[in-house]
């Protein structure tokens, strides 16, 4: 290895750092039905807080490393959910939370509506429920993190907590 | 002489979460005309209605709107025991009232946040948003779901209220009931706070009746227009609520009419409690709904939920429209905003606590030049 090559190394270590320790994250809202959306804005507020993990909300695309996307994908919001994808700098990382992202989910066979959010723009993590509770959008958001210190794009994960059912017999 | 000059925002930005686009027309730093381009989450569940059964379509109206979830399913459910010709059991239509009173309160709080985000006060949208972490677990606690709480069937409710949910109830209301008098107290005696609301946006009363306002932002103007108190729905016969009225109409009143709301939700809370009806939960339904049209409305946090449903004898629904307060409320800022400054728009818009989702459905709107 050439001394060259060291220093590059070197960079993208501080630039994984950097990028793991504080990831800004937009979100749009492609035709969702507002429930997924406020758990998100629930994760930003005291309770259970992402700003510790260094997560912020931004409002420019190209501020942003993560595109958070909720909602199923309506004929309008098609090109513009494109355009702000376009829009945000390179590495980006798409999390699309809830089900209608992942399927369309109760709209699959709307007029409207085209699908999940993988037909328009690609993603890497799925966050499921309807909507996910705000700790399972911080398992996931995590997640990411963890996946992004490999500076690799994440696999997949299950974000299915293990069963937690008493036998009450 | 300065220049007129249009700003566009949206349908991507910081300030709302959901998708919309505004033009402002602005001579320096004043608005002299706001227009508002509407249906970037329009889905078509009006239509997908019409390919569902009945039950299939209880979840998809609540899906509307994330907010009002269950007053949407509500509104429906009533809708389509009418053309059915059931009455709800009293401790179903009690729970129903219960559930849709919690909501109220997790609205109304989500709603200061958002609005006291706006106004750039911080602070407050965070103190508002770790109390309304209270009423969703209350709701979580009722229902299993922090949002989409799944509540209705047709011909009643899916779960009861237990003895030991009633005590943690009725907690988390006494807890909240002294949060909402202290945010009373702020958005009364915060001098900055006033700066931002008093005399802004004033909507007097025949124009709020002209532009047909409903909800707290008619209220906020005199207008008496209360779905449950004028047509009484669920178990607000024996549960009545109060109507809460301001004749100042700006948007101190707005949040003053919302928030003394909370305390009669409150009421209502401990009321239904104390003396819920004993009886069994459901109501046997039929499966095809007898042919007929109905219209059902209710009060949602925002204002009148109107609902019309048509059946044709089948199980699926011919026709369901819904109007949704939000849409009814637009009007009331597109004509307050000429003649404020560009940086009260945000705080205009969050007064009328608008809900894109619900409001995005088929509307002809006729342009008049």
């Amino acid at each position: 290895m050439s001394d060259k090559d060291k220093g590059v190394g070197f960079l993208d270590k501080i630039r994984t750092w950097a990028r793991v320790n504080s990831p800004w994250a937009l979100h749009y809202n492609s035709g969702s039905c507002n429930g997924c959306d406020i758990e998100i804005l629930a994760t930003l507020t005291p309770r259970y807080d992402v700003e510790r993990f260094g997560i912020k909300l931004q409002g420019s695309p190209r501020h942003a490393d993560v595109l958070i996307c909720t909602g199923p994908v309506t004929m309008q919001s098609r090109d513009r959910l494109r355009r702000i994808y376009e829009q945000m700098p390179e590495p980006k990382f798409v999390v699309v939370v809830g089900s209608c992202g992942i399927s369309g989910g109760v709209f699959q066979g709307c007029y409207n509506v085209l699908g999940g959010i993988e037909k328009v723009i690609p993603v890497d993590m799925y966050i499921p429920g309807c909507p996910p509770k705000p700790e399972a959008i911080i398992f996931g958001i995590v997640q990411l993190l963890e996946a992004l210190k490999t500076g690799r794009k994440p696999e997949a994960v299950a974000v299915i907590p293990e069963p937690q059912f008493e036998n009450k017999a | 002489m300065s220049e007129k000059f249009v700003i566009p925002i949206g349908p991507q930005h910081p300030a709302l979460k959901e998708p919309s686009h505004f033009e402002i027309f602005v001579d320096g730093e004043e608005v002299i005309n706001a227009t508002l381009r509407l249906g970037y989450v329009h889905r078509g569940i009006e239509k997908g209605a019409e390919q569902r059964t009945w039950t299939q379509n209880l979840y998809l109206m609540e899906r509307i709107c994330g907010i009002c979830s269950h007053v949407h399913a509500l509104a429906f459910a009533q809708g389509v025991e009418a053309l059915a010709g059931v009455q709800a059991p009293p401790r179903a239509r009690a729970i129903r009232q219960l559930v849709a009173e919690l909501e109220r309160l997790h609205s109304h709080l989500l709603w200061l946040g958002v609005a006291a985000h706006e106004a750039g006060f911080d602070a407050l949208f965070m103190y508002s948003w770790r109390d309304r972490e209270t009423v969703m677990d209350l709701l979580e606690l009722l229902s299993g779901n922090r949002v989409n709480y799944s509540a209705n069937l047709l011909g009643g409710v899916k779960f009861d209220v237990t003895p030991d949910q009633k005590v943690r109830i009725l907690d988390g209301v006494s807890f909240l009931e002294e949060r909402v008098q202290y945010y009373l107290n702020v958005v009364n005696s915060d001098e900055t706070f006033l700066g931002r609301t008093r005399g802004v946006g004033v909507l007097s009363r025949e124009e709020a009746e002209r532009l047909g306002a409903v909800g707290p932002t008619a209220r906020a103007s005199g207008v008496p227009r209360d779905v449950r108190v004028d047509v009484p729905y669920a178990a607000y016969t024996e549960f009545p609520v109060r109507m809460v009225l301001s004749q100042q109409g700006d948007l101190q009143a707005r949040f003053v009419v919302r928030l003394e709301e909370l305390f009669e939700s409150i009421r209502v809370i401990r009321e239904i409690l104390n003396n819920l009806p004993e009886s069994e939960l459901t109501a046997r339904m039929p499966r095809r709904i007898p042919a007929g049209e109905v219209i059902s409305r209710v009060e949602a946090p925002r204002g009148e939920l109107f609902y019309f449903i048509v059946s044709n004898g089948s199980d699926k629904p011919e026709r369901v429209k819904v109007r949704t307060p939000s849409l009814a409320n637009w009007g009331t800022v597109l004509a307050t905003a000429p003649g404020h400054k560009l940086a009260d728009i945000p705080m205009l818009v969050a007064g009328i606590d608008p809900c894109f989702s619900c409001n995005d459905r088929t509307v002809v709107v006729k342009t008049v030049r």
